[in-house]
């Protein structure tokens, strides 16, 4: 792209410049497997979020295949019990498992069922049984299962939790950062065009909303009105969106007095129109980086509200409302915290870091 | 200077105005009142209830008694808290949480300038990469996250500190909330000082100074006063949001202070003790900006002429 002397644009050059610093480089590379892994991971570990296993439950992080020796005979002894039976020998030979089975009176083989529906067991097999059909002998495949972040209280893939959780909170982060920069970018474009009284007016206006408690209106918003996605995208995006009106504002106080301004005026160019198609595209630069760096403040307003019970509600679940849901368990099963943390703290460290590194591109004095 | 100040808090007026609107209608507007119980009240005892705490008068007339009411300082009784007033709740609550802020803020002041200071000195450099690095994941540490994590080491692994609950204030009930407050704040300060620092060196004043042969430290003494006009701008928000306590904080560590107060004033509908609550924070916003505007006002000579 940047062959010999062929000039460039400044978002070209911005983007190039962006491409040779290597931690934001590393953290944009972060944050797309970040993202890809929440998109398509659910469906790549095997395990429905909701898909509770009641026998394996709080199991730590690791990368044993479930049920091992250890859950295997406990979780045997309650389907036993679901199929009316007694477990009387239980004999594990690599992935298969020798049952017998003995009961009071005769045995309904049909209760077998409960074996392939735990999701721990394939088809069984009978092998043996006794003419009553007192005592009956079977063989069923022990299924492998992977677990490698843990389950939660309710048995619960907990990587599969947070990566349905991360498409939530991601999605949230985005949405209601866009909200803000749609409300901002236009306020403070219009402000700084037309200037005058109605600048003062509407900067005032903004200085007025500053010195408003707004997360305790949001919290207030939250408790009395069913918390909802939508209302809390709303919240966020309507508390988020002052500096990015006094960022744009500034850019375009600097912007209306330049030439190209000018000309479009000259040409007959209507308010509007300068607005959109002169000024805001100029302020690209500032307004990247803030947005980039509004995400991480986004998502962890998202997960602050969703840890008090007052954002994202069940059955959807967000990395804020797992992170809760460690806290609670944090004395019987720290890896409850230690999975959803690292999924948050690793994307807003890898925004941090991408909106650091777009800032030095975007300041035309790093060249 | 007095007429800056005057002024100032003649324009706070309108803005404590909209904060006390704002919230009482939200709150009137909202499901749910302050004597709904799991077993409903006999009506008799409601209609009772209501007319006792002026809850059967027509919205307007309510909010001309409670406005009323606030001009003699007056912030009512508390709804679900009963026979306190909630200046009572407010006078017992706000030490606490301003204690544990003003030390959490003094905390993440020297740590976050000195280290963004280090920072900008070394710029590009090794140690300036760790503590930008170290800046961006003490942002990204949510505090409840750090808060359960330091309670598990400290007080149910290493048993060094206690768990939660206030006691009076005693030293070692301060130190893990304390922390949990100030580390996010020790990152965004120490940024802000590094990029306005950073900014004040590459000018020609400062070069100037260097090719005089003035000695770094004096040269950096006079690069931070320029420096930390951003850092106290930013400061007072803080502040009055470290002041006026953590709700997360205050849940997990289990301290009665204001945010405690809040919240479950607004899961119990109790008016009056929301309103209180959210006045104070804005009332400390507002008194915190203006206190920084002057701090900005004696930093920088300039601003005193716009001012």
């Amino acid at each position: 792209m940047s062959t010999g002397g062929i000039t460039t644009g400044p978002a070209a050059r911005t983007l190039l410049r962006l491409g040779r610093e290597r931690v934001a480089m590393a953290a944009l590379a972060v944050l797309v497997l970040i993202a890809l892994a929440c998109l398509f991971g659910p469906a790549l570990t095997g395990h429905d979020p909701v898909r509770a296993y009641p026998d394996l439950r709080q199991l730590p992080a690791g990368l044993r295949a479930q049920p091992d020796s250890e859950h295997l005979r406990p979780a045997l002894e309650r389907l036993a019990f679901r199929m009316r039976a007694r477990l009387d020998d239980v004999a594990r030979d690599g992935d298969t498992v020798r049952l017998t089975l003995g009961s009071e009176a005769a045995f309904d083989r049909r209760s077998l069922v409960y074996l392939p529906r735990s999701d721990m067991f394939g088809e069984p097999r009978v092998v043996d049984g006794s003419p009553d059909g007192t005592r009956l002998v079977v063989q069923v495949p022990v299924r492998r299962l992977y677990f490698p972040l843990g389950t939660d209280v309710h048995g619960r893939d907990l990587l599969t939790r947070c990566l349905v959780a991360g498409r939530v909170s991601l999605l949230i982060g985005l949405t209601a950062t866009l909200v803000a920069l749609l409300i901002g970018v236009g306020y403070g474009a219009t402000a700084g065009f037309v200037g005058g009284a109605v600048d003062a007016v509407m900067m005032r206006l903004v200085d007025v909303l500053y010195a408003l408690p707004f997360v305790f209106f949001v919290i207030l918003l939250l408790v009395f009105f069913r918390a909802s996605l939508t209302l809390m995208l709303v919240a966020i995006g309507a508390v988020e969106w002052l500096d990015m009106a006094r960022i744009v504002r500034a850019q375009t106080l600097s912007l209306r007095e330049r030439d190209f301004v000018r000309a479009a005026r000259a040409l007959g160019l209507g308010t509007p129109r300068i607005i959109l198609r002169h000024i805001v595209p100029n302020t690209f630069g500032p307004v990247a980086v803030a947005a980039t760096l509004l995400v991480p403040q986004v998502i962890l307003l998202e997960s602050f509200l969703s840890f008090l019970g007052l954002g994202v509600q069940e059955p959807q679940t967000s990395w804020g409302v797992l992170i809760a849901e460690g806290a609670r368990a944090i004395e019987s099963a720290p890896h409850m915290l230690a999975g959803p943390a690292a999924f948050l703290i690793a994307t807003l460290v890898a925004l941090t870091l991408l909106g650091d590194g777009l800032a030095d591109a975007v300041d035309p004095r790093s060249d | 200077m007095i007429r800056f100040i005057l002024r100032r808090l003649a324009q706070s007026v309108p803005t404590l105005f909209a904060v006390v609107a704002v919230s009482f209608f939200l709150m009137r507007l909202a499901p749910g009142g302050p004597f709904d119980l799991e077993r409903p009240l006999a009506p008799a005892a409601m209609d009772n209830l209501r007319r006792v705490y002026g809850l059967d008068r027509r919205l307007n007339v309510q909010f001309g008694g409670y406005l009323a009411a606030l001009a003699r300082g007056d912030l009512g009784p508390s709804f679900s808290f009963r026979d306190q007033s909630v200046r009572d709740l407010i006078a017992r609550g706000l030490p606490i949480s301003a204690t544990l802020g003003a030390l959490a803020l003094s905390l993440a002041t020297c740590l976050g300038i000195g280290l963004g200071t280090v920072a900008a000195l070394r710029r590009g450099g090794a140690l300036d990469r760790l503590l930008g690095l170290g800046a961006a994941l003490s942002l990204s540490l949510p505090s409840f996250v750090v808060a359960p994590l330091l309670q598990i080491v400290f007080g149910l692994t290493l048993r060094w500190l206690p768990l939660s609950g206030w006691e009076g204030g005693a030293p070692s009930h301060l130190i893990l909330p304390v922390v949990t407050l100030a580390l996010p704040q020790v990152g965004a300060l120490a940024r802000l000082t590094r990029a306005s620092l950073g900014e004040v060196l590459r000018t020609q004043p400062v070069r100037t100074m260097r090719s005089l042969g003035l000695p770094p430290v004096r040269i950096t003494r006079h690069a931070l006063r320029g420096a930390l006009l951003p850092v106290v701008a930013y400061l007072a928000p803080l502040a009055a949001a470290l002041l006026t306590g953590s709700v997360v904080v205050e849940t997990i560590f289990g301290l009665p202070g204001i945010g405690r107060y809040f919240v479950e004033g607004a899961l119990n509908r109790d008016y009056t003790l929301v309103m209180g609550t959210v006045l104070v924070v804005a009332v400390l916003v507002i008194a915190l900006n203006l206190i920084a505007d002057l701090a900005c006002a004696w930093l920088d000579p300039r601003l005193r002429r716009l001012a």
